[in-house]
């Protein structure tokens, strides 16, 4: 299984070959039995993929040590859940999962790109088959996961215990889907640039495109987030790590794209923007893989440093995002530039959107580049964390939020902001009210905490007030406009979830930042802590066997208000013998929107263990409006006009004339 | 105004902002940039006490002193120099004698410096990059222990 695993991936690199150049040679010289090579090569292309990888990961569920990768990232007594997902919890298996979310992508263009002109969709699979073609040989050359061992090893030396986590089966998968599904607005702009026309079909298939990848994406970086905060003990949920940045970058590029695709398409103005800004946004998933896996950073996601293999993705990274701005640079000109618009617009603000979001990319650009380009100058190591981010990216992104409630209610080509304003008045209020409430009653709260918590309010008001206005809130019956909010497109409800999701998610944060308490202390047996009302008593340390583990469970009693127990939080230090590893499994305790956080640490001399606790208000909210987020993503996909696929409706002389559009 | 004066006024909006975020961004990236040093290399630079820095190294055999509650003294040294660190807080789970360690914080007005947050391995094979670098560098760096 193993060798045919093996096989098909040399297979499949084959084929992308082929699908890089047969495609490509149709397009130039208009041959139409060129160009239909593409579709079925890429269809088989993935399924030799997918084939690949399903040998890799039956491998490690069954524990073959003959398998370097296996023997490496693997034990026999891991639960089988985290046998699986070990398949990608290790660099060889996590860039074979890089090329089957590619192919999968590519493979969807193809059966789903019907109703694309001929030369488009050649184009399009041929830059898909470049990007694969790449990567397989990258994998085969310096990454190959089916490396055998002889003798093999009677056991495996583990599965990294941090990675021993249901995380591992969500954040990555998810993440990927999210990075690499960008790679087809990369495809679809590179593929533009080669015909050097933009035509309609072009922006009708790149806005659903982004929506997914960013749904995924978004998604992932909420679960890594929620990942990181349970599992590595230290109670924060974003550390402004490289490699965090390495995936919000694409993210805020996404976030750019999705918003001037929808100006392209509505307005067919920003086209070349758009366009760079597509292939922006893929080379930054690039950047980000190159980051992450090449290991140059340390972290929790680098796992083995080869220079082979930094070097090898550097050459990619050149390659696709030096190659395609050259070709922007040389093409772009040829490209019709669409019209001037009124500043004071829909689209006025959607630019100013995207003026915000990308300056706020480049910061974090520099910030996560600049300590790596200074070590590699000059040889001087510094770190650049929060504190430059906080002067840097949050003075951006205070007036981008609260701009945000005003774009969907301004109008196309002209709007009108005093109108906006006055509709805005009672989300306006609102925002005053929180602030004022959370300034003067509640105690320690700073100004940037009232600050925060009423652009938060501002944001969901915003949201709710766009919804209210386009049902005709105030103006018409209650009956019929319940019939209108029904009628709306499902678009406009994308658009109020996700900037709800986004005002929630900031709620979170400025609850967990600014209201949230700590506590750091030693406590014997029997001891009570108290914390911002919640009163824990430590019951004591007791040990327990896990499958392939050993661990010190801490056990604390949540004291109610009557003096009874309300239910108990266990947090432990878990031993993995086979790794020699310790890890702090945190306790964690959901109290409505907010949750209280233990984690264990070491034991004393006199046998008090060190706890450390923290109350976090709000916090769940953080990851909720990630969630909010994606539903927006997935609701605006559910439009009837955006669906991937469905081909336009054709118009008939009696709906054109029963509705002149 | 011309159409193409209220084009140039809008580019010239989009710059000046643009260079307000890059003036920002470079005064960040000196006042609030971290450098990183190992403890030999305090003798010659002069780091003032309040100053934020990394520091990185082994953690000292023997000088790991737990006991007053939740605060832990330790030495860092690069087998040359040794600073005295205290630290308030759980230690990671990888912490050990010997081992590879990033500490973060300021010195105090005694020359010890108070750490709010250390960094060790994630990992049990591999040592913090800055630390292995700056042990190779300096001709103390055995292979073996990695």
């Amino acid at each position: 299984m193993v060798e045919t695993g093996h096989f098909a991936l040399v297979l499949a690199f084959a084929l992308s070959l082929v699908q890089m150049l047969v495609p490509l040679v149709g397009a130039r010289t208009g041959n139409q039995r060129l160009m239909a090579v593409g579709g079925p090569v890429t269809v088989t292309g993935f399924a030799l993929t997918a084939l690949s990888f399903a040998a890799l990961a039956s491998a490690y569920a069954g524990s073959d040590f003959s398998v370097a990768s296996v023997w490496e990232n693997s034990h026999s007594l891991q639960p089988m859940i985290y046998k699986i997902t070990g398949t990608w919890g290790n660099h060889e298996g996590s860039m074979l999962l890089w090329v089957l979310i590619l192919t999968f992508f590519g493979a969807l263009v193809a059966v789903l790109g019907n109703n694309l002109p001929a030369t488009l969709k050649a184009n399009v699979l041929a830059v898909q088959g470049m990007i694969g073609a790449a990567f397989f040989l990258f994998i085969l050359a310096t990454s190959n996961p089916f490396i055998r061992l002889n003798p093999a090893p009677i056991e495996g030396r583990d599965l990294n215990p941090i990675l021993q986590d249901l995380g591992l089966a969500i954040h990555p998968p998810m993440l990927y889907l999210g990075y690499v599904g960008f790679s087809i607005c990369f495809s679809f702009s590179v593929a533009a640039l080669i015909e050097g026309r933009i035509d309609a079909s072009w922006a009708r298939w790149v806005r659903p495109w982004t929506l997914v990848a960013w749904m995924f994406l978004t998604g992932g970086i909420a679960m890594g987030s929620y990942w990181a905060y349970y599992e590595l003990g230290w109670g924060g949920f974003w550390f402004w790590d490289p490699v965090e940045n390495a995936s919000f970058m694409p993210w805020l590029a996404g976030t750019a794209l999705l918003h001037s695709a929808i100006v392209m398409e509505k307005r067919s103005a920003l086209k070349i923007w758009t366009l760079l800004l597509a292939i922006l946004t893929f080379s930054l998933s690039l950047l980000g893989t190159f980051l992450v896996r090449s290991g140059v950073l340390t972290s929790v996601h680098a796992f083995a440093t080869d220079p082979a293999r930094g070097v090898f993705i550097l050459c990619i990274l050149t390659l696709f995002i030096g190659g395609s701005l050259a070709l922007f640079a040389l093409r772009a000109s040829r490209l019709t530039v669409g019209g001037l618009f009124h500043p004071i617009s829909r689209e006025g603000a959607l630019v100013l959107n995207n003026l915000f979001l990308t300056t706020a990319t480049a910061t974090v650009l520099v910030g996560t580049l600049y300590p790596l380009a200074l070590e590699a100058l000059t040889g001087g190591k510094i770190s650049v964390g929060a504190p430059f981010f906080d002067l840097t990216f949050g003075p951006l992104m205070l007036p981008l939020l609260a701009i945000v409630p005003f774009g969907p209610l301004l109008a196309w080509k002209r709007g009108d902001v005093i109108a906006a304003s006055q509709r805005l008045m009672a989300a306006f209020a609102a925002a005053i009210a929180a602030m004022l409430v959370t300034g003067l009653f509640i105690d320690g709260a700073s100004v940037f905490a009232a600050l925060g918590v009423g652009l938060a309010v501002w944001l969901v008001g915003g949201a709710l007030t766009d919804l209210a206005v386009k049902s005709g809130f105030g103006s018409v019956a209650p009956a019929v406009m319940l019939r209108r909010l029904v009628g709306l497109p499902r678009s406009v409800f994308g658009t109020a979830l996700a900037h709800l999701g986004l005002g929630l998610t900031l709620l979170g944060i400025v609850g967990t930042l600014c209201f949230g308490t700590e506590k750091i202390l030693s406590m014997r047996p029997g001891e009570t802590v108290e914390l911002s009302g919640h009163t824990l008593r430590f019951e004591g340390l007791s040990p327990q066997k896990g499958p392939n583990f050993t661990e010190d469970r801490g056990r604390f009693l949540l004291m109610g208000a009557d003096g009874n127990a309300d239910g108990a939080i266990t947090s432990a230090k878990r031993f993995y013998p086979v790794r020699q590893t310790v890890t702090t499994e945190s306790g964690i305790r959901t109290i409505g929107l907010s949750q209280l956080y233990l984690s264990l640490g070491d034991e004393n001399n006199d046998g008090s263990v060190v706890v450390r606790l923290w109350w976090k208000p709000l916090v769940t909210l953080i990851w909720g409006g990630g969630l909010v987020m994606m539903a927006g993503a997935a609701v605006s996909l559910l439009d009837r006009r955006l669906r991937v696929g469905a081909p336009a409706k054709r118009r008939t002389p009696a709906a054109a004339l029963a509705n002149p559009t | 105004m011309t159409r193409k004066q209220k084009r140039m006024s809008v580019v010239l909006a989009g710059l000046a902002f643009l260079g307000a975020a890059a003036g920002l961004t470079f005064y960040a990236l000196g006042q609030k940039a971290s450098y990183f040093y190992m403890p030999a290399d305090l003798a010659t630079a002069s780091v003032p006490p309040g100053q934020r820095i990394r520091l990185g190294g082994l953690v000292e055999k023997g000088t790991i002193v737990r006991g007053q509650g939740a605060t832990v003294a330790f030495s860092v040294t690069d087998k040359q120099k040794s600073v005295k660190v205290t630290y308030t807080g759980i230690l990671p789970d990888l912490f050990r004698e010997e081992q590879g360690v990033i500490t973060e914080g300021a010195f105090g007005p005694d020359g010890v410096f108070v750490a709010d947050s250390v960094l060790a391995k994630h990992d049990e094979r591999y040592m913090p990059k800055e630390v292995a670098d700056g042990l190779k560098a300096k001709g103390v760096w055995q292979e073996s222990t990695n």
